[in-house]
This record gives C-alpha cells, sequence and structure tokens, in this order.
C-alpha cells in the first residue's frame, strides 16, 4: 500500500501529486457499498465514471455519494463516437461542479471497442485549449501519442488487450515505445485482467495502470482490488529498484567456498 | 406542450420551469445536469428557464464506468 506519508515517488498528473498509481474503474460493481469499500482498500486516488442519462423510473442513488471527497473524479467520454459527441460530454461533465478531468474515449466499433485515435486527437485538441485535464484512451501509436503531447494531453492512455477481456498486455512491444519516447505520464488502461498483468505493465515502466472489469467481476470484489493496489506498487518498485541484467547461465546465489566436504 | 425528455416525448399541461421538472423527475436533483436544445443549463437558472413547446432536454448524471 501506498504509504500516507511516503510521497517521494508521486505519479504527477497536470501538476497533481498522486500517492497511488492504481486507478479504478466504477464500472459493473455488485454494489455501491461494495465499490465505497474497494476505494477505501486500494487506496485508489484518481476513479473514472462514465455520464449517461438520467434514469427517470429508477431514481437510483448516485455514484458521487460513493466516492470520497479526496479522490480525483476522471470523467469518461464512454458512448461518444467521434469528437463532437466527446467535447459535448466533457462540457456537460464540468458542468456538474466536480473537475475537468476527462478521459477521452472515443469508440465507433461495437465488437472490438477500438478507440478512434484520429477523433480522440480532435476532441484533446479543443478541450486542452479550453481548459480541461486530458487522458485520452488510444490504441498504442507512437505517433499519435507525439500528437497528443502536442495539443496538451496530461497523460497517455494506452490499451493493453481489448476493453474487458483480460488478455493482459497484448500491446507490450508498442506500449514500451511510448514508455521510452513520450515524456508524459503513460497510464495502461483496458484488457489488464490479473494483478501480475498490473504488475508487469509497471514493471517495465508504466506511470499507472487502470483496471476496471477485473476488480468489479471478482469472487471477492474488495480483497482484489487491493491486490491489484499492492501488484501496481510491487512493479513500480520493481522498476525503480530492481537489476534488470538476465543472464543465460547460472549465477549461484550462495557462496562457492567453504563447502562442508571440501577436502582443503 | 409537447416536450423531449431524455429521447422520450412527455406531454404536459402547463407551461413549466425547467427547476419543475428536473424535481419531477429525479429524487437528488443536486448531481443533475440539465441541457436544453443543446445548450448547458446551470442550476441557478433553472428556476428561471421556462420550457417551451417542442423543447429537447436531457437530464444526465455520472454512473459507474471505466
Amino acid at each position: 500500500m501506498a504509504n500516507k506519508k511516503n510521497f517521494s515517488d508521486p505519479l504527477i498528473i497536470a501538476g497533481k501529486k498522486f500517492k497511488s498509481r492504481f486507478l479504478l474503474g466504477t464500472g459493473k460493481f455488485p454494489s455501491k457499498e461494495i465499490l465505497k469499500q474497494s476505494l477505501k482498500e486500494s487506496q485508489t486516488e484518481i476513479v473514472t465514471v462514465a455520464l449517461r442519462r438520467i434514469d427517470i423510473k429508477r431514481h437510483e442513488e448516485n455514484i458521487l455519494q460513493y466516492i470520497p471527497k479526496h479522490i480525483t473524479l476522471l470523467v469518461n467520454t464512454s458512448g461518444a463516437r467521434n469528437a463532437k459527441e466527446a467535447v459535448r460530454i466533457a462540457h456537460l461533465a464540468r458542468e456538474s461542479g466536480y473537475g475537468n478531468w476527462i478521459k477521452i474515449e472515443v469508440i465507433n466499433d461495437s465488437k472490438y471497442l477500438l478507440p478512434d485515435n484520429h477523433e480522440t486527437l480532435k476532441a484533446t485538441e479543443e478541450l486542452a485549449k479550453n481548459g480541461f485535464i486530458i487522458l485520452p484512451y488510444i490504441s498504442p501509436d507512437l505517433n499519435i501519442a507525439r500528437e497528443l503531447v502536442k495539443a496538451g494531453a496530461a497523460t497517455v492512455m494506452p490499451l493493453g488487450s481489448l476493453i474487458g477481456s483480460k488478455q493482459g498486455l497484448k500491446t507490450k512491444e508498442l506500449i514500451k515505445i511510448l514508455i521510452d519516447e513520450i515524456d508524459i505520464p503513460i497510464i495502461v488502461d483496458a484488457g489488464i485482467g490479473f494483478p501480475s498483468q498490473a504488475a508487469e505493465a509497471m514493471e517495465m515502466g508504466a506511470d499507472a495502470v487502470l483496471v476496471n472489469t477485473a476488480v468489479a467481476t471478482a469472487k471477492d470484489v474488495v480483497k482484489i482490488s487491493k491486490s491489484f493496489a499492492l501488484a501496481t506498487e510491487a512493479g513500480r518498485l520493481a522498476y525503480l529498484h530492481a537489476n534488470k541484467e538476465i543472464k543465460n547461465i547460472a549465477q549461484a546465489s550462495s557462496p562457492l567456498t567453504g563447502f562442508l566436504y571440501d577436502k582443503k | 406542450m409537447k416536450i423531449i425528455l431524455n429521447g422520450k416525448k412527455k406531454v404536459f399541461k402547463n407551461s413549466l420551469t425547467l427547476l419543475k421538472i428536473i424535481q419531477q423527475s429525479c429524487r437528488q436533483p443536486e448531481y443533475v445536469i440539465a441541457e436544453v436544445n443543446g445548450k448547458i443549463i446551470k442550476s441557478p437558472l433553472w428556476g428561471k428557464t421556462t420550457i417551451k413547446n417542442n423543447d429537447i432536454i436531457e437530464l444526465v448524471s455520472f454512473v459507474g464506468g471505466g
């Protein structure tokens, strides 16, 4: 868990410091009470939410009542099929008074739910100019990522694999290129299905991970949210401090002298 | 008066303010964001905004999402 006093290695997005590098999506949780407990256990500091028409008949309690105030709300533009729709959602979200952090998510394709990088860039260009903090969700591509940086994006969020698929880091090599070449935080979003995959992303140098389905559909949602948070932190520590050299022959861990059966 | 509220046709006998429509439509108006004919209406103006025939109203709020 992120130590409350330890601000030595913060995640910094748009000048704001975070201790936790584990972002949690809030969709598909079995209940809002379980969501609340998961937020506490994972100590996440950034959560995503979506914007939808209110259901006039159901009168459900609003999700914001279950999200503590210290957590930064990141509103996704899910449902947007082009830049224009994403921009409209962002403006509505800002009107709520709950901040201006927007995860741009523009999706045209219902089978693979792959983001439309081109429309995402257009929306980012427009919204960043208007004072929004933009975290665009993309298919990992260096050229688009560079354009997003120029457009004023606060992070780049490449997908690890298809949304909700739990396939892990299928795009690993492309994400590595982004980590090497892009100077704003890289947050791996989508497809992370197991804590080991979150650790893998962090160990290779991602700045943070965002997980939703794998937590919300777990057997024990609260415990898994903690497991993901621990794995994320473990991966980060490994990235910072591990010796990354790999050898082709064995290297004994124990001393090679002073054996019990030595003749001398 | 006929309006489109969140994509559905609604008929009201009398002219209403946006505030009244929001109060009738949801239990927690403090979490609602309102748009009339594509324009966002800030909550302090809801009571002063009179809804006209054929207005298109969108009432949205946050839900769980990834």
